[in-house]
């Protein structure tokens, strides 16, 4: 863990001063080099063999024919798969405008919730019970409430449409998350950067606008990035509602000829979304480590 | 190294006019006027019955002990906190009014602190050019123009597209500097800006605030650095429990302290050296 970085560039440097890596240093990147390709190849080697250990398990438990049949079935994943991959655009759909809506909701939630403005006291409690009452509600609960209690009031241009009702519900819980986030994001910022811009001359308002968002908003990347997988994923809560998404596609042919190889189906789609996304999260979230590493007396970023 | 303070020499809003040189004002009325201020927190009292005159280009230093409220007679002078009796004026502007427009105020002031506070997330260029551009309203290119002058005169031309964390800790306060500057603030507060500084940085710091001087930049500044305070200091204020226990030319306070707990203090601070 102690690695210099002189052992990514090589032994070929990049000074300006004509300087020829030494003896010493040259044979230390070899060892290196050796003992990186050492640790690559055990890694593979321990994968490989975990992984032929789960399958010969697998296959050899006394269940696998049925389970073989009955969820990894082959004709089934073929018939249906093409049916259930046009449901999950829709899932991508509501996904993606969700998530615009509460991208510009939750802020502005954190945003009344963080400022003093007298004027605004009332938004700041309503803000307040709201995110109280959000996050205390399942969401599939809300799914429901909002799917079936909306239209029942039937008041004047409330949509009928369940894909939209279902969207609402999905907004309203995630609103409250996502703005204790940012609201987190916005707390993270030391004190003494709102001090010095205050000290500048800045309003509140250009504080806000200049100084304490751009570094709040780049603290909450990756716990953002997780909110909205588990989002991707509570996509499927609206097949309560009835509207044809990748589960409900699923749902309706597995119940069609009793074989749950279309639930696989759909699974293995949601999956193949959200491993780049978690992948992403990660990674992020290494580079923010990095940096808070760099920032608190390393060197360079 | 030389510094100048951009817009001097423009005869702006007649406040930098004025007796040249660095003497005590005479008849008229001194730029900032502390009078009876009074500080505490939650029943601990800091500040006890401070009278302070901070005269168009005199540097007065504040010495005292830790704790002795220095940098909270600074911030009250900033309006980073407010006080709980007294006055403190600004030229004609009383900033301890609780209608003052603050921003505003705070505008015609530049604050620089021990831990620099340069905005992480921003170069430097953008750093210093925010509060001109933002507050000021000055446009991007002549904000842009004008900081480059400043960092060139602070030796930091080169280091202008770089960010905070990649700055030593002695450039970082130079940008500071080069910050709290750029809004040709009429008066400047410091409070130990070489504190957080390896000895041999902190030379290059207190050469900029002397260069300050030269130009006739009014400043207010909390130090432990006696040896500065010596030879740039207009005036040097003791503090000690809230009060102010002595003040007078550098000479006299720091030279011939009369009062048993300047004397205790300095033998103290100059023991170290
Ligand atoms: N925000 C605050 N809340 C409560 N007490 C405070 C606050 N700020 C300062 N104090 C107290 O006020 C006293 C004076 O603090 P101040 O920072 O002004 O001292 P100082 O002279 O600048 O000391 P140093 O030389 O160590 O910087 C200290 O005892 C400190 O504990
Ligand atoms: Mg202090």
């Amino acid at each position: 863990m102690t690695e210099n970085t002189t052992a990514a560039t090589g032994p070929t440097t990049t000074d300006s001063d004509g300087y020829a890596p030494s003896a010493v240093r040259l044979d230390r990147e070899r060892y290196r080099r050796g003992r990186r390709r050492r640790d690559g190849l055990i890694a593979i080697g321990c994968t490989v063999g975990f992984l032929v250990l789960v399958c010969v398990g697998l296959v050899s438990s006394p269940g696998w024919g049925r389970v073989h049949e009955y969820f990894l079935n082959g004709t089934e994943f073929r018939r249906y798969f093409g049916a259930i991959l046009h449901g999950f655009w829709l899932n991508v759909q509501m996904f993606v405008g969700c998530e615009i809506c509460i991208l510009v909701l939750g802020l502005a939630f954190a945003l009344v919730r963080t400022t003093t403005a007298p004027g605004l006291a009332p938004l700041r409690w309503s803000a307040m019970l709201y995110v109280d009452v959000f996050r205390g509600v399942p969401t599939l609960l809300l799914v429901f409430l909002v799917g079936f209690g909306l239209p029942a009031l039937q008041l004047q241009g409330t949509p009928s449409s369940p894909v939209v009702l279902g969207c609402i519900a999905l907004v309203l819980s995630y609103t409250a998350y996502v703005g204790e986030v940012f609201r987190a994001g916005l707390n993270s910022v030391h004190p003494a950067q709102r001090n010095a811009a205050k000290a500048l001359g800045l309003s509140e308002r250009q504080t806000l606008r200049h100084v304490i968002l751009p570094q709040a908003v780049r603290n909450v990347v990756p716990p953002l990035l997780n909110d909205f997988i588990s989002l991707q994923k509570d996509t499927a809560l609206v097949a309560v509602l009835g509207p044809l998404e990748a589960l409900r596609v699923a749902q309706i042919n597995a119940d069609y000829d009793f074989n749950y190889t279309p639930y696989l189906a759909a699974a293995l789609l949601f999956i193949l979304v959200t491993i780049p996304l978690t992948r992403y999260a990660d990674w992020l979230q290494a580079k923010a480590v990095r940096r808070q590493w760099a920032e608190t007396g390393g060197s360079g970023r | 190294m030389s510094v100048i303070i951009p817009g001097e020499g423009v005869p702006s809003s007649g406040v930098r006019g004025g007796a040249a040189g660095g003497g005590v004002s005479g008849g008229g009325e001194a730029l900032l006027r502390i009078r009876d201020l009074r500080k505490s927190y939650g029943g601990r009292v800091v500040l006890r019955s401070i009278d302070l005159d901070v005269s168009e280009h005199q540097v007065v230093c504040l010495i005292g002990g830790s704790g002795s409220g220095k940098s909270t007679l600074l911030r009250c002078v900033d309006l980073l906190d407010t006080v709980d009796d007294g006055t403190i004026h600004l030229g004609a502007t009383e900033l301890t009014d609780p209608r003052l427009d603050a921003n505003a105020a705070r505008r015609r002031i530049g604050v620089v602190f021990q831990s620099y506070n340069l905005f992480p997330h921003l170069s430097v260029l953008e750093n210093v050019t925010l509060a001109p551009r933002k507050a000021h309203k000055v446009p991007r290119r002549d904000a842009e123009q004008r900081a480059m002058e400043l960092l060139g005169r602070l030796g930091l031309a080169e280091k202008a597209r770089e960010y905070p964390d990649r700055l030593s800790g002695g450039q970082q306060q130079r940008v500071a500097i080069a910050r709290a500057l750029a809004t040709e603030p009429e008066l400047l507060l410091l409070d130990e800006i070489t504190a957080a500084l390896d000895p041999e940085l902190v030379g290059e710091v207190l050469d900029v605030v002397g260069d300050l001087k030269q130009r006739g930049m009014t400043i207010l500044m909390a130090t432990h650095e006696m040896g500065f305070a010596r030879h740039a200091a207009d005036r040097v204020c003791f503090l000690e429990d809230g009060v102010i226990r002595e003040q007078g030319t550098a000479e006299q306070v720091l030279g011939d302290p009369q009062h048993p707990s300047t004397q205790r203090f300095l033998s103290r601070v100059l023991e170290h050296r």
